[in-house]
């Protein structure tokens, strides 16, 4: 893997842990399988993309783009606890629904950044090549962005969300109104994609309406690898977990990609990735079958 | 102080299944009394804390609690008023929280969750000696998942965090019930001294004659949605097992129901 491969990797990994750890929220603590992030994370590629060639300040389009994420969250949530769909169901309409929309902001199925000034523009031409200040500028945006939410969900506010995805009858006898808790959490994790999304069209030069395809996976992908190799019960290296997770799992793409012998091409990625979710999802559940077995016996 | 005026819960309204749970339930308990409730299977006592905690809403009546009139309040909005200890020891705390996670949670019930941290120094502290009150050396675990405690140590975390942000109301639906004997016995003098010492209006649903007898102040046998028995003071002092087994065989219509292992205890 040449050094560039090994960076692009790693950028990439990074973009991605944010989706990784939006997935964290909403699977691991609130227990709400939430598909809406295919939808979410080219909206806020959409919208940044279109608010950078409107002229608007990186930062701020960037914000608009968790903004922009965080309210298609609320339309899953909404579905789900106030009208009572199935939460699978009610993000996966909320997904669909958002591939139209992702057009609509656009105005065409991709939008290209080439002159316009993005977040990392200013740190370009210090000395450093390029392919590594994009790493080096997105992993100190996550490593922000994992401690506020460490700190968050240290809180009273965040304990009571984490109550509420671990035992909700519970949580409401103790006063915490779960509901509220469900469409904060659910916001705050496409918020966090919309965000990825717009480091991802800054990061990449464009936003295309089919790059949300498969993002779940990734997300799911990157946080049971980081489960794997950081089994940790604090909160805060959970977190740390999905971000190594999301940049050992590209990195493993990438040297199966780039291993001729095997014969992948990237068209096989998604392939790849789905093999690789079903394989960690069974693995445990084959593991604790042999180990009853073997106890009956 | 909890005033119950005629309420009536129905489930499955105009279904095949249909059933009237609470049938005009006329109640009035003075601040600080220990009321045990007993009855038979599917006589409404469940339902009667339901509704008392919000779980359950009324269609018809009303319920004040301190004055206050919460018949249309939902679940959390009680919870600063009533706090609850449930049969199932999984119900009543986050198994995958720590126990001083747990008492967090508990301790800012009735309260506005802000972005403070649930355990600063100063918390952490009071929630250790609160714990160490409970005798069971459970001060040096807060940090162990409540997934690791025992059931009876569940319940009896359960009653502590009860109290910890000092709600006048203990609804106990059967908070025994899933325990052996000899933790029971434990778990239930941990609760009379609880409620002493915090001086709690309390409910106590109890399947055991036995138990409805010995503690609290009062007792009450619900039949068919409706209070059917209501004792207190020296008629209550006076009455064993066999009085509440013959009048409770009188409710079921001279049925005789001493077979029914389920009642005596």
């Amino acid at each position: 893997m040449s050094e560039i491969a090994l960076f692009g990797a790693i950028e990439i990994g990074l973009v991605y842990a944010l989706v990784a750890i939006g997935v964290y929220l909403s699977f691991r603590i609130l227990d709400f399988p939430d598909l809406t992030v295919d939808g979410s994370f080219p909206l806020g590629a959409a919208v940044c993309a279109v608010l950078l060639i409107a002229g608007v300040n990186p930062w701020l389009a960037s914000l608009a783009a968790a903004l922009a994420g965080a309210a298609a969250g609320l339309v899953t949530a909404t579905l789900n606890v106030r009208f009572k769909i199935l939460h699978l169901l009610a993000s996966i309409l909320t997904m669909i629904a958002l591939f139209s929309v992702n057009l609509r902001v656009m105005g065409r199925p991709n939008v290209a950044l080439l002159m316009q000034d993005t977040v990392l523009t200013p740190f370009y031409g210090l000395g450093v090549p390029d392919h590594i200040v994009r790493p080096l500028v997105v992993g100190a945006i996550v490593a922000v962005v994992v401690a506020l939410l460490a700190r968050f969900l240290g809180s009273e506010f965040g304990l009571a969300m984490r109550a509420t995805g671990v035992n909700a009858r519970m949580a409401r006898a103790q006063g915490v109104d779960t509901d509220a808790h469900i469409y904060a959490g659910i916001a705050l994790s496409n918020g966090l994609t919309g965000l990825a999304g717009a480091l991802f069209a800054q990061t990449n030069g464009f936003a295309d309406v089919t790059t949300g395809i498969g993002t779940i996976v990734v997300g799911l992908a990157a946080v049971i690898v980081g489960e794997t190799v950081l089994p940790a019960r604090a909160l805060a290296l959970a977190l740390v977990g999905c971000v190594a997770g999301s940049i050992l799992y590209r990195l493993a793409v990438q040297v199966a990609l780039s291993a001729d012998s095997i014969g992948l091409q990237a068209s096989d990625l998604n392939l790849v990735t789905a093999v690789l979710v079903a394989v960690a999802l069974i693995l445990p559940r084959l593991k604790a079958k042999a180990r009853s077995t073997r106890v009956a016996r | 102080m909890i005033v119950v005026e005629d309420i009536h819960v129905t489930f499955g309204r105009g279904t095949p299944l249909e059933k009237h749970a609470l049938r005009g339930v006329d109640l009035t308990i003075p601040e600080g009394e220990f009321v045990t409730v007993i009855g038979s299977n599917g006589a409404g006592k469940s339902t009667f804390l339901g509704s008392l905690a919000g779980d359950v809403l009324a269609e018809q009546g009303r319920i004040a609690i301190d004055g206050a009139d919460v018949t249309r309040w939902d679940t959390p909005r009680r919870a600063g008023l009533v706090a609850r200890v449930f049969q199932d020891p999984m119900a009543g705390s986050c198994a995958a929280l720590t126990i001083e996670e747990n008492m967090a949670l508990a301790a800012a019930r009735g309260r506005r969750r802000g972005l403070a941290l649930a355990l600063g120094g100063e918390r952490r502290k009071g929630f250790r000696d609160r714990i160490a009150a409970l005798g069971l050396g459970l001060e040096n675990r807060l940090h162990d998942r409540m997934g690791l405690l025992s059931g009876g140590q569940r319940q009896a975390v359960s009653l502590l965090m009860a109290t910890l942000a000092g709600s006048k109301i203990l609804l106990l639906d059967e908070h025994t019930a899933a325990l052996d004997p000899a933790t029971a016995d434990f778990v239930l003098d941990l609760t009379r001294r609880i409620v002493r010492d915090n001086r709690l209006t309390t409910l106590m649903v109890t399947h055991s004659m036995r138990q409805a007898l010995d503690y609290g102040d009062r007792t009450l046998m619900l039949h068919e949605g409706r209070v059917v028995l209501d004792v207190a003071g020296d008629e209550r002092a006076g009455l064993d097992v066999p009085h509440l087994l013959a009048l409770f065989a009188k409710q079921r219509g001279g049925v005789e129901i001493s077979d029914d292992s389920l009642l005596i205890g």
